[in-house]
């Protein structure tokens, strides 16, 4: 019984949460990877892209709320989703239109591009707050959980509740989705094929007649569409803050280079182990425990190894111990 | 147009805008704008020294400043009474602790022939060390943060309160400033000597969570720096207001300027801190130039311009760039030391990596990177921008929202927006520069 109470409490606060933050994390480090397959820069601006496709999204879904629309017990966030895709696309190809292709038709050294994506920042993050305003903002809607803690204690007579929110659900079902339907994109159809072979090897993918500036524009409209569904599943799960998307791009980033830049798959793992070694080192263990040890063996304090504020230090660490050992990611990344 | 010519025009025109705040809003916003103009521009010229002469992508500038400005309560707060014997010691004690836990692991790591017995081994010894490191220091942290947490509740600083000896204006003060600079060269060698290695983007990513870890930790270790309460009151090495409206000898000068005492005083301390910063500033100025015209800085350029070619050239590519992102890293936190004197408070919630990373990048390269002189003026330029847009755009949208009828929720929510107008405008700055001008205003030669 003890050991059932420990393993809820541990699905509740532990794995439930880490698996919901690191889908979020490993369709944001999808994005950034993707932008270095293709493109061969760092970019910068991805937090601040998920702010303004959720932004966007946040913003009709309160349109759709005035004129009275709803999902029923879904958010009504979901509905206006592949706006915000449609509006952060526009954004992102006007962005390479003006802005990237001038540097890439250079031959601009990748650096200078990174230093680029830092003004792009700066607009995106101006533009945000100029329209939406610094505060937090609210735009959930819809049934709160699938399982409340409350229902779950009454169905099972167990002391230790588990609740699964609306929030958590939405976001693991769409990421499976989503990530089943990049991979299909980029191995089964034709300009998938071309996006990996152009990131594989430019020179011979320019050879055999791929067309560069098709494969730039898909890549941006994928990037763009992931970031917004990170963005709102991000918003939706916490709170929507301007702030907060800028602050997200070092987990983003540790986890795309934990699993090899440049490779989807390594993005997804990385996104994984950032979120479950965040979580695990910032979660007080001593809940768990309480139902694990024996009495006199039960811990006194929490059981916390890092404060919650540390976080960041938590994805650093790994970031620095994978680049100190294995620059090239526990998948086989690209090392330019 | 010569160069001498081209560069005293810029530098007038930069003149003639502060000028102009003179005339709109008065002396004392002008002084604040030099003075923290001044400031910036020796961030500018670390981040120069690292950028512009080595190449190296550094963004995590924020936390050198705030390092800096740790620096600054170390000098200038007196230690809190009884905080160094309720659990001081233990807290440093902790610290060597830690820090030979990781010495120890480096050592096991090169002595241990690689396989599984060695990384068994260092996970044996970084687990048995944090949680030895966290017994010992945990109840002494809380030892010492329970005393008189609404005032102190932190180890204080060194300050022997210098006031009791009849000194008046507290010179002490100005120690924190080099004391900033080694602070942040200290985290800049631990940095470098990780990260240095590292391919560009890496290095940038690197940084950045450094920068922030240190202002966490600012943030919530409350002995050190007493985290989000804040540490006010830090002496300051210029008199103080107050004393100088006592002073009938000043209140005399001040009736000669035409001036009240109230506004003499003001004005009077900004003119103190500008004279101490611009010291400091020249003397870094003469440090850089002479740094850039020596062996040691074409040797510099040469492995920016070609790593693979210096290196065959036998330079040390590696310890050059720990030198000069130590280097620089210091004159940012020597900058931060400075910043955290004027303020006269340390405030880690306020730093933000949009404000004290990127606008110096952004000085850095308006100004034109490879140049003293351009980070000098991009320092200036940039925060005269920074401080100015936001009334600038708040006139700009009275003036576009002038038609609408008054109280509609438009007209208002773009008056309140005009505030955000700061990052969209040193974003397009930036882009406009790195377009048009890649090199900046003053171009390195």
């Amino acid at each position: 019984m003890d050991f059932l109470n420990a393993l809820i409490a541990f699905a509740n606060f532990v794995f439930i949460p880490g698996v919901a933050y690191g889908s979020q994390l490993a369709l944001g480090a999808l994005g950034v990877t993707l932008v270095y397959g293709i493109l061969r820069f760092s970019n910068f601006a991805h937090g601040d892209t998920m702010a303004m496709g959720a932004m966007a999204t946040v913003l009709i879904t309160w349109l759709f709320q005035s004129w009275g629309i709803s999902l029923g017990p879904l958010p009504t966030a979901l509905l206006a989703l592949p706006f915000g895709i449609l509006f952060a696309i526009g954004l992102l190809l006007g962005t390479d239109r003006m802005i990237y292709k001038f540097y890439r038709v250079q031959k601009a050294k990748p650096v200078i591009l990174v230093i680029v994506s830092l003004g792009i920042t700066f607009i995106y993050n101006g533009l945000t707050r100029f329209v939406i305003g610094a505060d937090d903002q609210n735009f959930f809607d819809g049934q709160r959980f699938i399982i409340s803690a409350r229902e779950f204690k009454a169905s099972t007579g167990l002391p230790e509740g588990l609740s699964f929110k609306t929030t958590q659900g939405i976001t693991i079902v769409t990421a499976i989705i989503v990530v089943a339907a990049l991979f299909w994109f980029l191995n089964k159809t034709r300009a998938g094929k071309s996006m990996r072979a152009y990131s594989d090897n430019e020179d011979l993918a320019l050879l055999s007649g791929i067309n560069p500036e098709r494969v730039v524009m898909i890549t941006w409209i994928i990037v763009a569409s992931l970031a917004t569904i990170a963005g709102v599943l991000y918003g939706l799960d916490k709170s929507f803050k301007p702030f907060t998307y800028f602050q997200l791009l070092l987990p983003i980033f540790a986890a795309a280079i934990v699993g090899g830049l440049g490779n989807p798959l390594g993005a997804i793992a990385g996104g994984f182990v950032i979120a479950f070694s965040e979580v695990t080192i910032t979660y007080a263990w001593k809940k768990v425990l309480v139902y694990l040890m024996p009495e006199p063996l039960e811990p006194s304090g929490l059981v916390q190894l890092l404060s919650t504020d540390y976080k960041f230090a938590v994805s650093f660490v790994i970031l620095l111990i994978v680049l100190l050992f294995k620059p090239t990611g526990l998948f086989k990344g690209q090392s330019v | 147009m010569s160069e001498t010519v081209r560069n005293t025009v810029l530098f007038g025109l930069m003149a003639f805008l502060i000028a102009g705040v003179v005339v709109v809003q008065g002396w004392n916003s002008a002084l604040l704008i030099i003075a923290m103009g001044l400031i910036s521009s020796i961030m500018a010229l670390g981040v120069n020294l690292q950028w512009g002469f080595a190449g190296l992508f550094n963004v995590g500038i924020m936390g050198f400043v705030a390092l800096g400005g740790l620096a600054a309560i170390v000098v200038g707060m007196p230690s809190t009474p009884g905080a160094m014997s309720a659990g001081g010691f233990i807290v440093l004690g902790a610290l060597a602790l830690g820090a030979a836990t990781i010495a120890l692991a480096i050592y096991t790591y090169r002595r241990m022939p690689p396989g599984w017995g060695r990384t068994v081994a260092m996970l044996v010894i970084i687990v048995a060390g944090f949680f030895i490191f966290r017994g010992v220091l945990d109840p002494a942290v809380d030892r010492i943060e329970d005393i008189n947490p609404a005032q102190t509740g932190y180890l204080g600083g060194i300050n022997p309160r210098w006031a009791e000896f009849g000194v008046d204006a507290d010179l002490f003060m100005l120690l924190a400033w080099p004391l900033g600079g080694l602070f942040a060269a200290a985290a800049a060698w631990v940095i470098g000597k990780t990260a240095l290695g590292l391919r560009s983007d890496y290095l940038a990513i690197a940084t950045l969570g450094i920068a922030e870890i240190i202002i966490a930790v600012m943030k919530n270790e409350d002995w050190l720096t007493r985290g989000v309460k804040n540490v006010i009151g830090i002496p300051r090495p210029v008199p103080y207001e107050v004393t100088l409206q006592n002073d009938p000898a000043f209140v005399e000068r001040a009736a000669g300027w035409g001036l009240s005492p109230v506004e003499a005083s003001t004005l009077w301390v900004k003119v103190c801190y500008i004279v101490l910063f611009a010291v400091v500033l020249v003397l870094l100025m003469w440090m850089s130039q002479r740094a850039l015209h020596s062996p040691w800085g074409r040797m510099l350029r040469a492995i920016r311009d070609n790593e693979t070619a210096a290196e065959a050239m036998g330079k040390d590519v590696k310890a050059r760039h720990l030198q000069v992102f130590i280097l620089g890293s210091a004159i940012c936190g020597i900058a931060g030391a400075m910043m955290t004197t004027m303020d006269g408070q340390l405030t880690p919630g306020t730093y933000q990596p949009l404000r004290f990373t990127f606008l110096v990048w952004v000085m850095v390269i308006v100004g034109g990177s490879g140049n003293n002189l351009g980070s000098v003026l991009g320092g200036f330029l940039i925060w005269f921008l920074w401080v100015q847009v936001e009334p600038m755009g708040l006139g700009l949208m009275n003036l576009i929202t002038a038609g609408m009828e008054e109280g509609s929720a438009l007209k208002e929510h773009l008056i309140e927006s005009a505030a955000h107008m700061r990052l969209l405008t040193m974003g397009l700055v930036l882009l406009l520069v790195l377009r048009f001008s890649p090199r900046g205003l003053i171009p390195e030669k």
